[in-house]
């Protein structure tokens, strides 16, 4: 059964084979049994989720639920979920319990879908391996030396153990496309603006963009289209129609314009990963695409960019975490400096409060221009540079991750290194442009990721790309040894 | 360029940041490191180039000026540590 597909599911669903009740307590009992080995999962819903997995029988029953009604799913943790405590990986909120429920949460539980738990993550969302998490580290379900990307860490290696047929996850720099890729599974980040920010803790908010995560390319396509949407309460948020994302992804291939941009296959491509994602638009090619190489010349400027732009918003989001109203708060303080200092010293991770010290040290008087005001100049070079190539071609692709999973500790010591492993998804949240990585193979039996980037408002091309491709090949349906049985 | 230990004193302290004094080393050579890689960014010359702050260049959204929230005081505030008569309270710091 964890290894259906959502469509499978819910027509199991739909048909009265199974109850949604059924459902949710089989996967409850998986992640119970099988997560002590992986931590992917901070806080389990049990109790509220039956309840609402009763909720959708009764729909169910009338013969009116959707394709989401009854399907069990995981949040990343850093959705605010009214009544049940919402973390962002960090002891500064390890008890906090959210007064409300973030926008993107409320329209998957509308659509009938059931909230097991809360997923790992990278402490405020800021790693590439979920190891900066206040609940320790997430291990990679592939090989549990390894990690398993980051920051949506937790909610890729549930999916890849098929501890939910679902997952969300949010994407600043690549946190929903690498460890989609570390993990085998399908993640996609759609346009920023496309999903509600409401209740989404905020790490950079020009840069956060919320998504889905999941097996294949349809039962993301799935999940994304219930996600979707304008919300007057986010103020980012985009008010246009948006497409029906399972309508096209049936599309033939034929025509298809695929760019290969020539800045992302170099040496810092690990060769191995490299054949396998050659491989895999060989395969698209071959299915009717046209690939072309094309030049991003402002690419490799993404990650020194980022690392000032991602900083600097850092740094004045969390500047309301002050022990005052909510949160870690210090004992016994000396005077109100020390009552500041040290609740956001001692509730702040070691990576927190590097990055948030860079984002101060680029704002602060002096450096400005230097560094903020020229990272934005940059930021626009870059964006420009993907508007040009989106004249040639409908799509671009290359690896997610320069290299398959890491081991644990491996970067630990060298944030700049740990940096560096979002080289080929960070370009992609600072222009704003949706993205997506899907299985293509295995390197030392780690899966590798195919990134596909489409043009703003592309989704369902995406999708279409990423399905076509699934059609042809089964690396999205492959389990890892240990997660195997019922 | 380098930051300095004392860097990093003047910046945690603008941050709020309580950091101890073997940290402060480890910061500086991490934070030095990383003004290394960002200063990757002078190689490309962006005089004439405009800041891009929003991947869409869009401007703050405004709505109508009315009422929408409603009081919530007392929810809001169940996550506070110490709370009298609506207020947040916090452990005296001024004497």
């Amino acid at each position: 059964m964890y290894n259906k597909s959502l469509r499978q599911l819910s027509d199991s669903l739909q048909k009265k084979e199974l109850s949604s009740v059924e459902l949710s307590q089989y996967f409850l009992a998986r992640i119970k049994r099988l997560d002590s080995s992986l931590n992917s999962v901070i806080t389990l819903n049990e109790e509220a989720a039956l309840k609402a997995a009763e909720q959708a029988d009764k729909q169910l029953q009338k013969g009116l639920g959707g394709v989401l009604t009854g399907i069990p799913l995981l949040h990343k943790d850093i959705f605010c979920t009214q009544g049940l405590r919402t973390s962002s990986g960090s002891k500064m909120l390890d008890n906090f319990i959210a007064p409300y429920t973030a926008t993107t949460v409320q329209q998957l539980q509308q659509a009938g879908a059931v909230m097991l738990g809360k997923t790992n993550m990278d402490e405020f969302a800021m790693g590439s391996s979920n190891e900066t998490s206040f609940y320790g580290g997430v291990k990679n379900p592939w090989d549990l030396q390894r990690v398993p990307g980051g920051s949506s860490g937790g909610s890729a290696a549930a999916v890849a153990a098929r501890l939910a047929p679902l997952a969300s996850g949010t994407d600043t720099g690549g946190s929903i496309r690498q460890p989609a890729a570390f993990c085998g599974i399908t993640g996609i980040k759609p346009t920023y603006g496309r999903v509600s920010r409401y209740g989404m803790i905020a790490f950079a908010s020009s840069l956060d963009q919320a998504g889905a995560m999941a097996k294949s390319s349809e039962d993301a396509a799935i999940m994304l289209q219930a996600m979707s949407g304008f919300d007057p309460k986010d103020s980012t948020s985009v008010d246009r129609p948006v497409d029906d994302l399972l309508q096209n992804i049936g599309r033939s291939l034929k025509g298809v314009r695929i760019g290969l941009p020539k800045e992302f296959f170099t040496d810092g491509l690990d060769s191995h990963v490299c054949e396998k994602v050659t491989e895999a638009i060989d395969a698209l090619k071959s299915a009717g695409a046209i690939v072309k190489e094309i030049s991003l010349p402002n690419i490799n400027l993404s990650v020194p960019a980022y690392y000032v732009v991602a900083p600097a918003e850092c740094s004045a989001n969390l500047s309301r975490f002050d022990g005052v109203r909510f949160g870690y708060r210090s004992d016994e303080p000396k005077d109100l400096e020390d009552f500041y200092k040290r609740s956001r010293g001692e509730g702040f991770g070691d990576e927190v409060k590097r990055r948030i010290m860079m984002g101060a040290y680029v704002l602060s008087a002096g450096y400005y221009d230097a560094y903020y005001k020229k990272a934005q100049q940059v930021r626009r070079l870059i964006q420009q540079d993907f508007v040009k190539a989106f004249e040639e071609v409908d799509i671009i692709a290359s690896a997610t991750a320069p290299s398959v999973a890491f081991k644990a500790g491996e970067k630990t010591d060298d944030p700049v290194s740990m940096y560096l492993s979002d080289i080929f998804t960070i370009g992609v949240n600072l222009a704003g442009l949706p993205g997506m990585s899907v299985p293509c193979g295995f390197v030392d039996q780690m899966p590798v990721g195919l990134q596909l980037i489409g043009n703003y408002f592309d989704e369902s091309r995406l999708l279409n790309v990423g399905h076509q491709y699934q059609q042809m090949t089964n690396w999205h349906d492959m389990i890892p040894t240990g997660f195997g049985q019922e | 360029m380098p930051i300095q230990s004392e860097d990093v004193l003047k910046i945690a302290h603008l941050a709020r940041l309580a950091v101890s004094d073997e940290q402060v080393k480890s910061y500086a050579s991490d934070l030095s490191n990383i003004m290394n890689l960002v200063e990757q960014m002078n190689e490309v010359d962006t005089s004439g180039v405009e800041p891009m702050a929003h991947p869409l260049d869009q401007s703050q959204r405004l709505r109508a000026d009315e009422v929408t929230e409603k009081n919530q005081r007392e929810l809001l505030q169940e996550n506070a540590l110490d709370t009298e008569d609506g207020l947040f309270l916090v452990p005296k710091v001024i004497d």
